[in-house]
């Protein structure tokens, strides 16, 4: 059977660098060159076998000083994550973690356990490559799902639809693709089962499978009869004949902004099936394919956003303000707007475009030059080069380039010939010039 | 108190919304009204320290069209002939009905809230039973002229608990976790145009829900001094061209994706000096006036928002929905009583100065005003002076084309509580919006809300 088509083309340091934005968060300092000297196929290779995690840079705290308090602390749960995503050796781990989460978007505004959505989060973390069978079915008895979809409300007496049809619609099939109404409410049957307890000060705790509270009773799925249980129902929508394609397109669309072609997207089908499911081979193809570096870029979101700009100046997460400023972008990990995740098509938007200057500002307030008392050149073009290299020398359109020389030349005129505006000012339209390279287009997109 | 309640991190989405943007500003140069500017900068601050209204306008949904496009589609919807306008109040957090209005004609109300009944208050005409809360003398005022509709236990079956569930479900108008548009975004876009976002408005940090729209843009004006672009260290006429530098950032390119990017920096860029002619005056001063006195509050900006609103319309701003929230602190677990009152007090005498406001500007006729919260509370009080989440709840209607006759009874609290202990609803919120709709919007409600032939139409509007 036919193979999926591989990027045949120059594989340097733009091209790794690419790959490292879609498998990951972007690159660290010489990172880049050192996955494109392993070629196309050893930088897979890598990414999708990372070995152990190490996790590298200063380690996270809060403005205090004080570590993280992921469990328990508001907004904390965001920064120990972003962390890993700052500091991780593996990062397509952490990238298919953030695929999952927004694949099983679980919010804990409907759990309220930070605890519990970290456990999800581990999940995705030591899972997310392996089989999704596997992964739909640890997913199903996730303390945080039980909750999220109303799993452990979900008995013989009382169904609950409210898994069962996201099961479907969301995480397997596709909305309306292969299953009616009654499937719904008989893959609600089958799922029951599964409970937990409620203690004062600890809230759901003991969640466990009670045959008790399952209706072993023969239910009617997809045209098959059987006493199905819910790892019965989890095998039913991953056997099920339009759950690949659903699977595939979904999973293409993390990694490249354009439709996969006809012939990619029945290769890639095919490869998961014979596959038994197995998540990494589709994802290792996905990242050889074409596309991924013929074709155009994908705006950042938000976390990725803020994990790249501190991962590109070797910044720890030192500050809290992470979370709130994440969300203003329109992104804060563990609260996806709904259970359909985020919006991936529509992050940009000029209050969220606001969030991304303000996640700048705080990136680079810790290095702000003070006007008062640092020296920088009287020169557009040697401050322009100063502030790019602050930023290790991302690259920038001419259109851009072009802007910011525009503006660091009109900035520099003001000054006049007033001995101290040429001192300040110069300095001020370095400050300004790297605010203005990390909103460019360039650093928004990869 | 959001941060300390197990039960009640959904309320934090939002909320923590609104504070990031408060936050902003914090640690960077304490340039504020009324403090020195830096020196050297010897520039107007009034891009970008703006006061009062249009200090930022965000416009959502409307990527494919340019800023010249919205402004000449606003310009030519302004001259348009007035569409009627909805604004909806949200009471965030879980209002309790049973404060709100309470029920001191029911035998059980003081045996239910032993340390909670509220006493006082003059009692509603057409049902005695019932109190207004003695800090909304000015609905009661307004009520007392007819102006007000009462719906004393509002909510749907099966009432769900969640502050964000159930507050989602008001927002689309129908009891469904999938929908991502709201009620009044599905009606904007039956009616609306593709290139006027101020025809949905939300006078909030960020866009209301229930103005999501599909199809046509909406926008939301931050409030006074939280569209700024600061950066450390820059000031003056440097941050003045840095600020121009944006609008640099928004030339054209052929990638899809730094299109968006570049696009977005222009809107930016534009949105900003597009609201100039709002601006207020060095001594903040706003630039409109308004006919009547609005009160004064250090803590909220929710009459200011009204009085600008007011000015809008009065200036022809091209409004059909708006959306804002209520002043006050009501997920009430605890210490219920001085939380509940204050923020009652403000939003009750902000709605009657604002359709004061609007009766003097001859508006009042165009204007109704939707108060509602997304549950009550549990009728029997908790053991920390507070309430619990509840089902059905309070909502109102305040305008001059009101029927002002009430919509459901209230229930009692005897036959009337669910074996949670919640009150049940007497009146369904999706028959007020397919209503709404209808009578006072002028569009089918078929279009706008699912199954929406399954709901009554109460007579809502005179």
């Amino acid at each position: 059977m036919p193979g999926v088509a591989a990027y045949r083309g120059t594989f340097s340091a733009a091209q790794a660098e690419r790959l490292l934005w879609r498998a990951g968060f972007g690159p660290r300092a010489g990172e880049a060159e050192a996955l494109a000297a392993l070629g196309l196929e050893g930088a897979v290779h890598a990414l999708t076998n990372p070995g152990p995690e190490k996790l590298v840079g200063p380690k996270p705290h809060d403005e205090k000083g004080l570590p993280l308090a992921p469990y328990d602390a508001w907004g904390h749960d965001h920064c120990w994550w972003l962390d890993r995503m700052v500091r991780t050796s593996r990062p397509l781990v952490e990238r298919m973690a953030l695929v999952w989460h927004d694949w099983f978007a679980t919010s804990n505004d409907g759990v309220s356990s930070q605890r519990l959505m970290l456990r999800q989060n581990q999940l995705f973390r030591d899972h997310g490559l392996g089989s999704f069978h596997d992964l739909l079915e640890r997913v199903t008895a996730d303390p945080a799902m039980l909750l999220w979809l109303n799993g452990s409300d979900n008995s013989k007496w009382s169904p609950n639809e409210n898994y069962a049809r996201e099961m479907m619609e969301l995480f397997t099939l596709g909305a309306g693709r292969g299953y009616g109404e009654r499937d719904v409410r008989q893959q609600a049957r089958a799922l029951t089962g599964f409970r937990n307890d409620w203690r004062n000060t600890v809230g759901p705790t003991n969640f466990r499978y009670d045959p008790g509270y399952h209706d072993t009773g023969v239910k009617t799925i997809f045209g098959h009869r059987g006493a199905y249980t819910w790892k019965g129902s989890v095998r039913l929508c991953v056997t099920h004949r339009d759950h690949a394609s659903f699977l595939v397109r979904k999973l293409w669309s993390y990694f490249v902004p354009t439709a996969p072609d006809a012939a990619t997207q029945g290769a890639l089908e095919r490869l998961y099936r014979h596959d038994g499911h197995a998540l990494k081979p589709v994802v290792a193809a996905i990242l050889r394919h074409p596309a991924l570096y013929e074709g155009p870029r994908m705006v950042k979101s938000p976390v990725l956003y803020t994990a790249g700009l501190l991962r590109r100046i070797g910044r720890g997460v030192d500050t809290t303000s992470w979370t709130w400023l994440d969300a203003m972008a329109g992104q804060q990990l563990f609260r996806p707007p709904n259970v359909g995740g985020w919006d991936d098509t529509r992050w940009l938007d000029t209050a969220t475009w606001r969030g991304r200057w303000w996640i700048a500002q705080y990136v680079l307030r810790p290095y702000s030059l003070d006007p008062g008392t640092s020296e920088q050149p009287f020169d557009a073009q040697a401050l322009l080069a100063g502030a790019l290299d602050f930023w290790r020398n991302p690259a920038l359109g001419d259109t851009t380039h072009g802007a910011l020389l525009a503006f660091a030349k009109a900035a520099l005129a003001d000054a006049g010939t007033t001995g101290w505006k040429r001192k300040e000012y110069a300095v001020m339209t370095h400050n300004a010039l790297r605010h203005l390279i990390a909103v460019s287009p360039e650093l928004q997109a990869a | 108190m959001s941060r300390d309640c197990r039960h009640c991190d959904g309320l934090s989405r939002s909320r923590f919304l609104h504070r990031a943007a408060a936050e902003a500003g914090r640690g960077l140069p304490a340039i504020e009204q009324g403090m020195p500017l830096p020196a050297g900068s010897g520039l107007s601050r009034r891009s970008f320290l703006a006061h009062g209204l249009g200090a930022a306008l965000s416009v959502y949904g409307a990527s494919r069209l340019g800023l010249g496009a919205l402004e000449a589609g606003i310009a030519a919807a302004a001259g348009s002939p007035s569409a009627p306008v909805l604004v909806s109040v949200f009471l965030e957090g879980g209002a309790d009905g049973l404060s709100v209005l309470s029920p001191q004609g029911d035998p059980l109300y003081r045996k239910l809230r032993p340390k909670l009944a509220i006493a006082g208050g003059t009692a509603l005409r057409e049902d005695d039973r019932l109190h207004w809360h003695p800090a909304l003398g000015g609905l009661a005022q307004l009520y007392g002229e007819g102006k007000v509709t009462v719906m004393p236990a509002i909510g749907y079956t099966n009432a769900d608990q969640s502050h964000f569930t159930s507050r989602h479900y008001w927002e689309v108008g129908a009891t469904s976790t999938s929908l991502q548009t709201g009620w009044l975004g599905r009606y904007l876009d039956a009616v609306g145009t593709g290139d006027n976002p101020l025809q949905g408005l939300s006078l909030d940090d960020t866009l209301a829900p229930a103005l999501a729209t599909a199809r046509v843009p909406v926008a939301s004006l931050a409030g006074p001094d939280q569209y700024d672009f600061w950066s450390s260290n820059v000031w003056g006429e440097v941050e003045q061209r840095m600020l121009e530098g944006i609008g640099r950032l928004g030339a054209a390119q052929s990638d899809p994706a730094l299109a968006n990017a570049a696009f977005v920096s222009a809107q930016v860029d534009r949105l900003r000096t597009q609201l100039l002619p709002f601006q207020p005056a060095d001594d903040g001063t706003p630039a409109y006036t308004s006919p009547v006195a609005y009160p004064q509050s250090a803590d909220s900006d929710f009459p200011k928002k009204l009085a600008g609103l007011a000015a809008m319309l009065a200036a022809g701003l091209p409004l059909r929905a708006v959306a804002l929230s209520a002043p006050g602190e009501y997920d009430t677990h605890s210490a219920q009583p001085a939380a509940l009152s204050s923020g009652l007090k403000l939003t009750g005498d902000s709605l009657l100065a604002f359709q004061r406001d609007l009766e003097a500007r001859g508006l009042a006729d165009r204007v109704l005003v939707h108060v509602w919260s997304e549950f009550g509370r549990r009728a029997q009080e908790n053991g920390s002076q507070g309430t619990d989440h509840g089902a059905a709840g309070t909502s109102f209607l305040v305008g001059s084309r009101v029927t002002g006759t009430m919509l459901g009874e209230f229930p009692g609290l005897r036959s009337g509580l669910d074996e949670d202990g919640n009150l049940r609803a007497t009146s369904d919120f999706r028959a007020v919006y397919c209503s709404l709709l209808e009578q006072w919007l002028g569009v089918d409600a078929g279009r706008v809300i699912p199954q929406a032939g399954s709901f009554q139409r109460p007579k809502l509007i005179a």
